[in-house]
């Protein structure tokens, strides 16, 4: 086996071929792209620079006390009446929820946005014991109707046209056919109106988790989210540890980076902080308010001081749209459920290195990934230290044979200048005929590169000419 | 040992921390509040919402907001919170306004069905264009559920942005159980990148700044 199989190749191929998706991701990432350039500009906002620096020191305090903030968190949650859900996993998440809707004899619930319930499969979980979960983000609930995954971070549905929009609505709506957006979004709209009103339970993830009150923060654009954490009777988000943060005064700094860094809004429409049940004399709100806080993977990476910083991430999908290979691969070809450069580092982390390996190698280490995150995660550098675990962990398995054999042979003849000669002679005659790179290792590197041709008379040979024609 | 115990071992372990372990000393919280004449603020505030296609109006006092509203409904039903700003500006007066709902099922069968929601706002917030509820008395699905949201601001509760809000309240979650920032019209750009205003809140939300400042 060669040392890094690309499991998606034919995939890979044929996402490239399609000019279709190739068209939609490239004009939605430049849009993107171009939105957040315009608001954190030195112009638009000249303490960007302060702010990204005070959000990764914010961050990386929060993580190395981490066990401190869980318990504050917990605490304060508590004295407002909410309640904590301590998860190791997906399983114990979804058992919660099917075991509480069960409790209140729940069958269906809605649900806003949330990446984290998506890395952990939930709706395939609680639609195998009957229960129906509905999405109501506009992009996700039309993925849910297609049965498809969400392409990218912030925009589910970036692959999709409006034509395809419209067939997913009206063979699964059973509704007529809308071609405009405008019209699609109000079918979508009018449908999930009464999920909301009817359902027993709402489900959101949290982009943030605030110690010092006990609250969850989200953010959203639709009000969907509002919906979801409104009119249902039960409240449950489920959150990942390390989206903690110590207070909420350092949400000034947080919000003003991710709208701005997601797709280019100062702030989103809506920005929810929620601490609790409803109190009295509150004419709304949920009856009772759960939060879920879900490890799934994450302290094993709490460990390294390095690769830590991957949990510094505020999903913001900036990333994504700056990466040339997302934009070029898209989002299905990655596994899991967070696609782009920060899915190359996360997804290998929270799953194990051995089930991924060839995603650290995905990337062309060009650092556009960096340069526009917001809480500066050094992504080039945690996939370097991710190729050299997965190498190492290759090379006592033998797989790197051929090549740690090919480079001994290497070293061997370079000391020895007249079989060095006679090889390179030899290159310059073989090495230009059909067929040589076709077969064994030499194919396999030569499929996705130029192979040079070496020159006609080496280096040596013009060398020796010169000197005898200056004579 | 629980999911509790067994999450919190994991996470010290790695971290190389004790139970009862105090934390670090924390970086000082960044607040920056820039100075803005209130009339500057007001202008950026109306700028910044309207760029989002939200509108704003002006009126000297409670009673004068009052009557922009009316010229909004034109008899039209609308679902006005408890605020006690509205019944003072005589909001909750106008024909066809239902006000004073405490609980969940006539409040949220009043909100599915009318098409406006009337609330106050206990900040604006210029950099932005956001208005903030914080109290109790706003119920959430009246900015929420009508397709039309009309917001009450006084004057003297324009704020320049986040920062001055969190100076004044550092821990929201003591006054209330939900803050909401709101910032322009529901919106999604979720097919094709295409600007769809009042997907599931509002579409259209209109900001009254009064001169007045209630006591």
């Amino acid at each position: 086996m060669p040392l890094i199989q690309i499991q998606q190749d034919e995939q890979i191929r044929s996402t490239v071929a399609d000019s279709k998706i190739q068209r939609a991701v490239y004009s939605a990432t430049a849009r993107l792209k171009e939105k957040r350039s315009e608001v954190v500009s030195a112009e638009a906002l000249p303490e960007y620079q302060e702010l990204r620096t005070q959000a990764n020191l914010i961050k990386k305090h929060t993580l190395e006390n981490l066990d401190y903030y869980l318990e504050q968190f917990e605490q304060n949650l508590t004295a407002n009446g909410g309640k904590l859900i301590w998860a190791r996993d997906g399983k114990e998440v979804a058992d919660f929820i099917l075991n509480l809707a069960k409790e209140r004899g729940v069958k269906m619930l809605v649900k806003s946005k949330s990446m984290t319930t998506e890395e952990i499969h939930l709706n395939e979980h609680l639609e195998h014991h009957g229960i129906d979960p509905v999405e109501t983000d506009l992009g996700e609930y039309i993925i849910q109707l297609a049965h498809d995954r969400p392409y990218h971070i912030v925009a589910p549905a970036v692959h999709m046209t409006r034509l395809d929009v419209a067939d997913v609505l009206e063979k699964n709506l059973k509704v007529q056919r809308e071609e405009e957006p405008e019209k699609q979004a109000m079918i979508a709209r009018h449908t999930l109106r009464e999920k909301f009103l009817a359902a027993g339970i709402g489900i959101s993830g949290g982009n943030f988790l605030v110690a010092d009150s006990g609250a969850v923060t989200i953010i959203e654009n639709e009000g969907n989210a509002r919906l979801t954490t409104t009119a249902p009777r039960i409240h449950i988000s489920v959150v990942g540890i390390e989206k903690m943060i110590p207070r909420a005064q350092d949400l000034a700094v947080f919000l003003k980076l991710l709208g701005r860094s997601g797709t280019g809004q100062l702030l989103t429409v809506y920005t929810s902080f929620l601490s609790g049940p409803r109190r009295a004399g509150d004419a709304d709100g949920p009856d009772e308010f759960y939060v879920i806080l879900m490890d799934n993977g994450r302290s094993r990476l709490l460990a390294d001081e390095e690769k830590r910083q991957s949990l510094y991430c505020i999903r913001c999908g900036a990333c994504l749209n700056a990466c040339p290979v997302y934009r070029k691969i898209g989002g299905h070809n990655y596994p899991g459920a967070y696609s782009g450069p920060i899915g190359a580092i996360i997804t290998p982390q929270y799953h194990g290195i051995k089930e991924n390996p060839w995603l650290p190698f995905a990337s062309s280490l060009c650092g556009a990934c960096a340069e526009v995150c917001p809480v500066k995660i050094d992504i080039p550098k945690i996939l370097l230290e991710l190729r050299k675990e997965v190498v190492e962990s290759r090379a006592s398995d033998g797989d790197s044979f051929t090549e740690r054999k090919a480079f001994q042979m290497y070293a061997w003849m370079m000391r020895r200048p007249k079989l060095y000669a006679l090889a390179g002679k030899m290159a310059s005659t073989f090495a230009g005929l059909p067929g040589v790179t076709s077969f064994g290792p030499a194919a396999k590197w030569a499929r996705t590169r130029e192979v040079p041709l070496p020159a006609a008379k080496s280096f040596r040979d013009q060398w020796r000419d010169r000197k005898k024609g200056a004579q | 040992m629980s999911s509790r115990e067994q999450m919190l071992s994991d996470v010290r372990q790695a971290l190389g921390r004790k139970a009862g372990q105090p934390p670090a000393a924390q970086p000082k919280a960044r607040i920056a509040i820039p100075s803005l004449p209130v009339e500057e603020r007001i202008r950026l505030f109306q700028e910044r919402l309207e760029v989002l296609g939200g509108k704003v109006r002006r009126a000297a006092t409670y009673a004068d907001a009052a009557g922009v509203v009316g010229e909004l409904l034109q008899g039209a039903t609308a679902v006005a919170s408890n605020a006690p700003a509205l019944r003072h500006a005589g909001v909750t007066a106008i024909p066809n306004v239902t006000s004073g709902y405490s609980d969940e099922p006539s409040l949220r069968a009043a909100c599915a069905s009318a098409p406006f929601g009337i609330t106050g706002a206990d900040y604006g917030l210029a950099e932005t264009g956001s208005i903030v509820t914080i109290a109790a008395n706003e119920a959430r699905l009246i900015s929420l559920l009508p397709p039309v949201h009309i917001a009450l601001l006084s004057k003297a509760r324009m704020l320049t942005g986040l920062d001055e809000f969190y100076t004044l309240h550092p821990r929201p979650a003591t006054q209330s159980a939900s803050t909401v920032f709101i910032t322009g019209p529901s919106r999604s750009a979720d097919i094709e990148m295409i600007l769809v205003r009042g997907v599931h809140g509002p579409r259209v939300i209109h900001v009254i700044v009064i001169e007045e400042e209630l006591i």
